[in-house]
Order: structure tokens, then sequence, then C-alpha cells
């Protein structure tokens, strides 16, 4: 019998104070499932840099995770300025933090990057003044 | 090697998760950009870092390290201890540089 489950954590802009409480929260859940190894390395980083992006650039978001026999689906959606250059944002260092973002080692422009590279289907869209939804496929 | 015989051999001080250091050290990771953290180090890794916010501690319990050393004397933040305590995250501190504590901790991990 198959069986699905779906988390959905919402993300407040501008909150670094709990940077990282949902992906803790979400790998706890993943784990409980019976997730292990790369799989849950993986998601662990997809959700993690996600949440920042959300906390750095968003006004608020949301991370929606589905967990299926076969896959670990992961959608993004937030409300923000939106990603004008997608190409450029995906490019490793390029970052628009500003330097409080930096100071606490936030903005190394590695986020996007690391999420593309944890993950088997990955797919951006974005609309300026609008938001950012990433969605992210990692097989089981 | 575990983090009490690492924290004897380097002289460290322990601020919290004393419960914790019996864990298995199997590697390290020096670095204070959060992102190359989360992407490079691994799990029971020690994180040698600068950075003494309480961010460091959800990158710690999600790459699962086995704790986290703070350099050149930096103190961690009340809430990075609080969280870290939660979490059960061992954080010790140094006054040595982030070059010295890596290079004496892979010595003592690579004979």
């Amino acid at each position: 019998m198959s069986r699905e489950y779906e988390f959905s954590f919402p993300v407040v802009g501008e909150n670094f104070d709990d940077a990282g409480k949902a992906s803790v929260e979400i790998k706890r859940l993943l784990k409980e499932l019976g997730i292990t190894g790369d799989i849950l390395r993986r998601t662990a980083i997809a959700t993690y840099e996600s949440e920042v992006n959300i906390i750095s650039y968003a006004w608020y978001g949301t991370i929606n995770i589905r967990v299926t026999d076969d896959n670990i689906l992961v959608n993004i959606l937030d409300s923000g300025p939106g990603i004008t250059d997608i190409e450029q944002a995906m490019v490793q260092g390029y970052s628009t933090a500003n330097d409080r973002i930096r100071e606490m080692g936030f903005g190394a422009g590695m986020g996007l990057f690391n999420i593309k590279n944890c993950s088997d289907g990955f797919e951006i869209l974005s609309e300026p003044n609008k938001g950012t939804l990433i969605k992210i496929l990692i097989k089981r | 090697m575990n983090l009490i015989l690492l924290a004897e051999k380097l002289d460290l001080t322990v601020r919290c998760g004393a419960d914790s250091l019996d864990r298995e050290v199997s590697g390290g990771y020096s670095g204070d950009l959060l992102s190359h953290v989360m992407a490079n180090s691994r799990k029971d890794d020690v994180w040698i870092t600068c950075q003494s916010h309480q961010n460091i501690v959800a990158v710690s319990a999600l790459k699962e390290h086995a704790g986290i050393i703070l350099v050149l004397g930096k103190e961690p933040d009340k809430d990075t201890l609080e969280k870290a305590s939660l979490e059960g995250i061992p954080l010790l501190v140094t006054e040595l540089s982030g070059f010295e504590a890596a290079g004496r901790i892979y010595s003592l991990l690579h004979p």
C-alpha cells in the first residue's frame, strides 16, 4: 500500500533568530518516516538553504514537503521581491545579501546552487515584486 | 577519538554539552560561511568557527556535528548557549586561531 505524508512550515522574513528551526523540525519528521543517509542529508541542506533564503530576502513563505514511496517533493513558495535574473542568481558566489546578513555568515551566494546540487529535480519560477516558487524533487 | 580527549589535548574549555563529550569525532570542518559548512561538512565532524551567534546551532544540528569549537577567544552568545544546550551540541572555546586548532586536530585524527 502506498502512503503519502505532507507537512507545511511557515517561515517569516527577517526572523534570523529562528533560522534553521523549520529545517531541524523537517529533518526530525523525515527521520521518523525512516528516511536516512544521503537522501536525508540532501533534503536537510535543500530545506535549510530555502529557509534561509526566505528569511534573508522575502516577507514570508512556506516550505511544503510531500513524501511519497518514491520521492520527496519540496515546494518553497514565498511572497517577496522575487528574482529578476534567475540565471545570475544561480551562479555560485553571486549574492545580493546586505552586510548584516553577510556578517552572520549567510549570503555566500551558495544557497540556490546548494539546493540544486542536492536535488534530482529543480525548478524555479519567480515574478518581480510578487515572489518565488522553488520546486525540488529528491528521489528516495 | 572523542571530544573529551580532544578537549584535553588542545586545552579547550567546555561551555555546554558536557554530557555529549563522549561522542566520537571522525573529522573536522573549518569555516565561517554557513552555506559552505552546510554543503561540505560531514556528520560527526567537529566544526571550527569564529561565528558565535545562535544560527550556528541549527547548522550543527542539521549536519549532526560532534561539536562546535569557537576559536580566537570567541564566546557563544547567550542564545547560542541556550539553543546548543537544548540540542545537546557541545560548544567548546579556545584562544587558538582556526588555523592552529584545525592543524592540531588534523594531526590528532591522522597520526
